[in-house]
């Protein structure tokens, strides 16, 4: 390890701009002769159009345009796509409704829009939409996902019963089998609480078109812009992929709501050739709400069988997933492939079953939120164990101990479709039972008992499937599009590197980390090192990041990239050295003659690439750049145990995090300080799910947690400071860094062990489960042990 | 936001005129509940009228028993006044405790009480502390104020200039925070003063964030405190839940416990 | 409209502003600071926390009109030249930021605690920072930032005496 090398804690390249003010963000981009979008949103979460009366809007002062859906329509656009088929048990295919860009026919959510506004500046384009007159026919909300399966109003008349698809995996006979034979089953109701992403940065989409050349530019808030490019192109204005630019520059943040493709950004580009004149707009985050991709919102029913020793024998899960109103890009995905193949955990459970339902509601979309599917596995599992612990009269981590797959078992197949390349969990386990001081728990308990507190300690033990995955497999699986990725390393004459990465940043820290990488395996300074991200216009053609793919599929890419490109070096400096090419060897940013000091700097190579005077003309080309596209042999499987321990009121209900632990199996790790970094950040969201974030809808499909007001966000005093290791761990058995993906764990790993510790302080009253957010006041009712009385 | 127009008026008579002037104006200090009702379009003033930097609105002085506060100053100046820190903690910790420090660097006094939110801090301080409310027309003692939700007895046109808070023997407050809104989900402010400076009894014991109709006050607690200051004083007593919020963030029956619970912390910081 | 003037990053400047202008309009577009986001529209988020005449505020929550006359410091004016204040060094020292949208507004916050309270505890950083709101850190580097902040200018306000 270098000081700049893999494994260095190297701070921040990118931080610079960010703390001086000079990031450069979508709505700090402002063309020239720019107009300014308003979307008219649905007020209901179900209604038929009766009509759309928008001349008054089109004679208002400043308006530029008007459009509704029947104009989109016309135009032959097609609907926003779906880029994962999922198929039912049956043999079907998933429901497939049209998600128009603008409503047509019908609106089915609070926030659908419907009618697009554009003027000369945003304030007038309001004033307009305040004249359109829609006249809904309002017909019945479909909220609970119970209920929607049941019958009577339908979000779309293709799936009448409001199923979008039926899906199973695993061997349903041997697991109800098992648990009719079993010693002791423990058997939970669970609620995945629905969440609002709510990253820092609201969406921002610019559409521009440039009538001389037919090109179209579109500046969007995206985590993946060439995702984007396809879906848009392809699927819905059928632009041609090299008249398209799309250009994601300085992201605020994602955890996955900037994945898809929205109709903002169909319709912003759509409308700048219409008008000739770039379109922006804006959302605001009472906007963002009602219109980004909403997360989990699962309900499920785990029965999980022990035998006498108290060996987990089966695992059995029904679930119902919500999709909301429209299918997002990702969504069927969620609760099946990233779900599903996940119920294994850390244990070896001979048979598994899984029954997910899909459901339609008259909701926002919901599509992949930081974990996507495998916060909800892990979840049900770690639940479902210190449950099963309570029950059995053991200690909920030597529970866990005891089932663990043991190191000599990998690589293991799991009864759930996956292979677990490599892992040795007992080491988070005890590093994590360190750090939080687990022996000493019962005496801190005893302490706060003398204060009138009520002290809890939760464990939760994950494994998340990253870095997804084979483009063979995710395809076989369903997924429209292939999920390698690509790298290109361009060396310049004068020996500095630009990288071009389909990987996006977007405080992930890519700008260091991949520049690690390239100074590491180059041997040259990082500060010669560039990372360019996010424009299509310059980078290879590249899937973007999420689901922790970014070091594991785009680090990769750019290995193998890199060894092109040293590998080119080595016969160009065998040619200037006079050697053979096998008896080159490069190291530490030279080339030398094998057991000689002859030797070439790095640089030098470089030059002569360029300026090819004494060079191998007759069998090399000129130049020194080279692309490697990767495509990931299996997922990686991250892992560790997370340990809560909360303090209670009991007299309010209300809980304090007193103490966090994370102690994680990240394989190879390029910056350890980014890499905790990334732990903080999921552990608060985690912690954020566990206590307080939780997306509600009345029964007439309003959201009622439609701003900062009602949707709690962890703030600074809700949490405390973590106590956080990173392990040695198992390297990554198939991708060259051996590096495993570490964005999503601790939104995966924290909300099962703060339920956990909940639990375990409440256990005195004879409480043995808590539904997240487990709030004060639903603390305090199962305490008294009252009903809620049905809040107006 | 519709567009309106800025008014900044030279002194409190100034801003009586723009309003009278201009009946669909609106006052603004701190604009911290008003600027985001604009944002939202729940409100088209023709006019808002910035009395936030009239000087005759700021500052804190003691006078004679009572901590005068002049409507436009701010509940950073409130939490770090050394005056109000002496003569009542438990009004400086209420003001430290309203929003976050920024909102505190800009919301006032005036355009809480006037706002009158259900939910907001200082109704409970002005209701527990028997304060004044002082106006360019008159003074209203806070039980005569608060006169429902979002609602007071302000005249259209009238403009508070002061709030008189009676020093008290001890006061005490508590809150539980809604946590989304860092509003009260229920709050109790407590006082005592010998010698009945309040207008009625010794002890007074005010709630808010939980009312269906904004602040009020718990007489069974306050006869209970009278003989017994201390909070096994009103541990046993429990406010009936018939006229309490009743939402999402706390039902009517839990909104009632916390009552008892902030009270008895109101009482113990008070005797501490 | 009304026409303001007011100091901003030491510099004076004035410029036409409808009654309705924010002052983080004002910035953002008038002047071409976009340092200064805008994360929500009730005054939660303070993406846009800036100093006005001392005090860190939020200013989507401001008129430009009521900014007339005073004196502002955004996130692009809080360091001298390359010289970056203790704030803006720390968080980059302890990994406080990520995506680095909230993080102008959160150092503008810190910057004022720390003019305000040069030694504060961590339940006095988490108390005050909660204005301000981050995603992507855990707030567990901010936190460690504004400490190695204190410790720095308390350092240099020893070496000045």
């Amino acid at each position: 390890m270098t000081a700049q090398g893999i494994g260095a804690a190297v701070k921040r390249r990118e931080d610079f701009r960010f703390i001086k003010g000079d990031g450069k963000y979508t709505d700090d981009i402002n063309l020239p002769n720019q107009t300014y979008c308003y979307f008219l949103r649905s007020p209901v979460a179900h209604a038929a159009i009766r009509n759309i009366d928008i001349s008054a809007a089109q004679s208002a002062p400043g308006v530029v345009a008007v459009f509704t859906g029947a104009d989109v329509d016309a135009s032959g656009a097609g609907g926003v796509p779906c880029g994962w088929l999922v198929t039912s048990r049956d043999g079907n295919p998933m429901k497939e409704p049209k998600h128009p860009i603008l409503a047509v026919g019908k609106v089915r959510h609070v926030g659908d829009p419907v009618v697009a506004v554009i003027a000369e500046t945003l304030e007038q384009a309001r004033n307009a939409s305040e004249l359109v007159q829609m006249d809904l026919d309002e017909l019945p909300a479909v909220v609970n996902m119970k209920s929607a399966l049941q019958g009577g109003s339908s979000v779309h008349e293709e799936a009448a019963d409001n199923l979008c698809f039926d899906w199973e995996l695993g061997d349903q006979a041997a697991t109800d089998a098992a648990l009719a034979g079993a010693a002791h089953v423990t058997k939970l109701d669970l609620v995945n609480n629905r969440l609002i992403p709510n990253a820092m940065e609201p969406r921002v989409a610019i559409g521009q078109y440039a009538p001389g050349t037919e090109d179209y530019t579109l500046y969007t808030t995206s985590q993946n812009p060439h995702v984007i490019r396809l879906l848009m192109g392809a699927f819905v204005l059928s632009i041609p992929e090299h008249k398209l630019r799309v250009y994601a520059p300085d992201v605020g943040g994602g955890f996955g709501s900037k994945i898809y493709h929205y109709a903002e950004e169909a319709l912003v580009t759509w409308a700048s050739k219409h008008i000739r004149r770039p379109v922006k707009w804006t959302s605001d985050r009472s906007e963002a709400f009602m219109s980004d991709a909403h997360g989990r919102d699962h309900l499920s029913h785990v029965e999980m069988a022990f035998d006498a020793d108290n060996r987990i024998i089966a695992l059995k899960c029904e679930t119902l997933a919500n999709m909301g109103a429209y299918l997002s890009t990702f969504a069927p995905c969620i609760p099946t492939w990233l779900h599903g193949t996940l119920l294994a955990g850390q244990y070896v459970t001979p048979a598994i079953y899984t029954n997910v339902k899909a459901v339609f509601t008259n909701t926002v979309p919901v599509d992949a939120y930081r974990g996507a599917g495998r916060p909800e596995a892990t979840y049900i599992l770690e639940r479902t164990i210190s449950k099963a612990a309570q029950e059995l009269g053991v200690d909920q981590a030597e529970l866990r101990r005891k089932n663990f797959i043991q190191p000599n078992q990998f690589p293991y197949q799991t009864p759930v479709a996956v292979v677990y390349d490599t892992g040795d969990y007992e080491p988070a386990l005890n590093k994590a039972m360190e750090l939080a001081d687990y022996a000493a728990f019962e005496q801190r308990r005893a302490e706060a008992k003398s204060r009138g507190k009520l002290r809890g300690i939760g464990v939760a033990s994950y494994i998340e499937a990253c870095g997804i995955a084979p483009s063979s497999l995710v395809g076989a699986l369903g997924a429209r599009a292939g999920l390698y990725e690509a790298a290109t390393v361009r060396v310049n004459p004068t020996g500095s590197v630009s990288v071009l990465t389909g990987s996006h940043s977007h405080g992930q820290g890519h700008e260091t980390t991949f520049a690690q990488v390239v100074a590491d395996k180059l041997g040259i300074d990082i500060g010669n090192v560039d990372i360019v991200h996010g424009d299509t216009d310059k980078i290879p053609f590249g899937m973007g990041t999420y689901g922790s793919r970014s070091i594991a599929v785009g680090g990769s890419a750019l290995v193998n990239a890199l060894d092109k490109v040293i590998e080119k070096g080595k016969k160009i400096a065998a040619h200037l050295l006079e050697a053979s090419a096998d008896d080159i060897e490069f190291a530490n940013g030279a080339y030398t003659v094998k057991g000689t000091d002859k030797s070439k700097a790095f640089g030098d190579i470089a030059l002569t690439a360029y300026v090819p005077h004494q060079y191998p003309i007759e069998t090399l080309e000129p130049g020194l750049e080279e692309t490697a596209f990767y495509d990931p042999k299996n997922f990686t499987y991250p892992a560790g145990t997370y340990i809560c321990e909360v303090e209670i009121d009991p007299q309010t209900g209300s809980t304090q995090i007193v103490s966090f632990s994370a102690a994680d199996d990240f394989g190879n790790v390029i910056n350890p300080m980014i890499v905790e970094g990334q732990v903080h950040g999921g552990v608060v969201q985690g912690v954020g799910q566990a206590l307080m974030e939780n997306a509600v809808y009345d029964d007439n499909g309003q959201l009622l947690t439609g701003s900062y007001m009602d949707y709690t966000m962890p703030r600074a005093d809700d949490v405390p400071s973590f106590k956080v290791a990173t392990l040695a761990g198992t390297p990554c058995t198939h991708n060259p860094l051996g590096v495993k993906g570490c964005g999503e764990a601790g939104a995966i790993g924290a909300p099962p062990a703060v339920i956990n510790a909940i639990v375990d302080a409440l256990k005195e009253y004879g409480i043995d489960h808590i539904d997240m957010p487990a709030t004060p006041e639903k603390i305090w009712r199962a305490i008294n042990a009252q009903p809620r009385m049905a809040a107006e | 936001m519709y567009n309106f127009d800025y008014v900044r008026p030279s002194s409190v008579s100034d801003a009586a005129q723009a309003l009278s002037n201009n009946t669909d104006a609106s006052l603004v200090a701190g604009g911290h509940t008003l600027i985001p009702t604009l944002k939202q379009r729940l409100a088209q003033p023709s006019a808002l009228i910035d009395i936030s930097q009239l000087a005759e609105l700021k500052g804190i002085r003691s006078d004679g028993g009572n901590i005068v506060i002049g409507a436009a100053t701010t509940h950073a100046e409130v939490a770090g006044s050394a005056d109000v820190k002496a003569a009542i903690p438990a009004l400086a910790e209420l003001a430290n405790g309203i929003g976050d420090r920024q909102v505190r660097h800009r919301g006032t006094i005036g355009g809480s009480v006037a706002n009158n939110d259900p939910s907001a801090d200082y109704p409970a301080a002005l209701l527990g502390l028997g304060a004044s409310v002082v106006t360019n027309r008159g003074r209203y003692d806070a039980d005569s104020f608060f006169t429902g939700l979002f609602s007071t007895a302000l005249h259209p046109g009238e403009i508070i200039t002061a709030v008189h808070f009676p020093i008290p023997d001890k006061a005490g407050y508590a809150k539980f925070e809604q946590r989304a809104s860092r509003y009260c989900l229920v709050s109790v402010f407590v006082a005592q003063k010998s010698g009945g400076i309040f207008s009625s009894g010794e002890t007074r014991v005010a709630v808010s964030g939980a009312g269906q109709n904004g602040v009020f006050r718990v007489a069974e607690m306050e006869q209970a405190l009278q003989g017994n200051f201390s909070p096994s004083g009103v541990s046993g007593i429990k406010v009936s839940s018939a006229n309490l919020m009743n939402d999402m963030h706390g039902a009517a029956d839990y909104r009632a416990a916390l009552i008892t619970a902030m009270a008895e912390r109101a009482v113990g910081a008070a005797s501490a | 409209m009304p026409t303001i003037s007011l100091q901003v990053n030491g510099k004076t400047v004035s410029g036409e502003v409808q009654g309705n202008t924010l002052l983080t309009d004002f910035l953002r577009q008038n002047l071409g600071l976009t340092g200064t986001h805008v994360g929500c529209d009730t005054s939660q988020c303070g993406a846009c926390v800036i100093h006005v005449n001392g005090d860190s505020i939020k200013a989507c929550t401001m008129l430009a009109a009521q900014a007339d006359n005073a004196s502002v410091t955004t996130i692009e004016g809080l360091s001298q030249g390359d010289d970056l204040h203790p704030v803006q060094a720390a968080f980059r020292e302890a990994h406080g930021l990520q995506c680095g949208f909230c993080t102008p507004g959160m150092i503008m916050s810190a910057a004022d605690l720390l003019s305000k309270n040069p030694n504060p505890s961590e339940a006095e950083i988490r108390s005050w920072l909660s204005g301000n709101l981050c995603r992507c850190t855990g707030y567990h580097n901010i936190v460690k930032a504004v400490q190695i902040a204190a410790g720095q200018m308390s350092g240099q306000r020893i070496a000045a005496e």
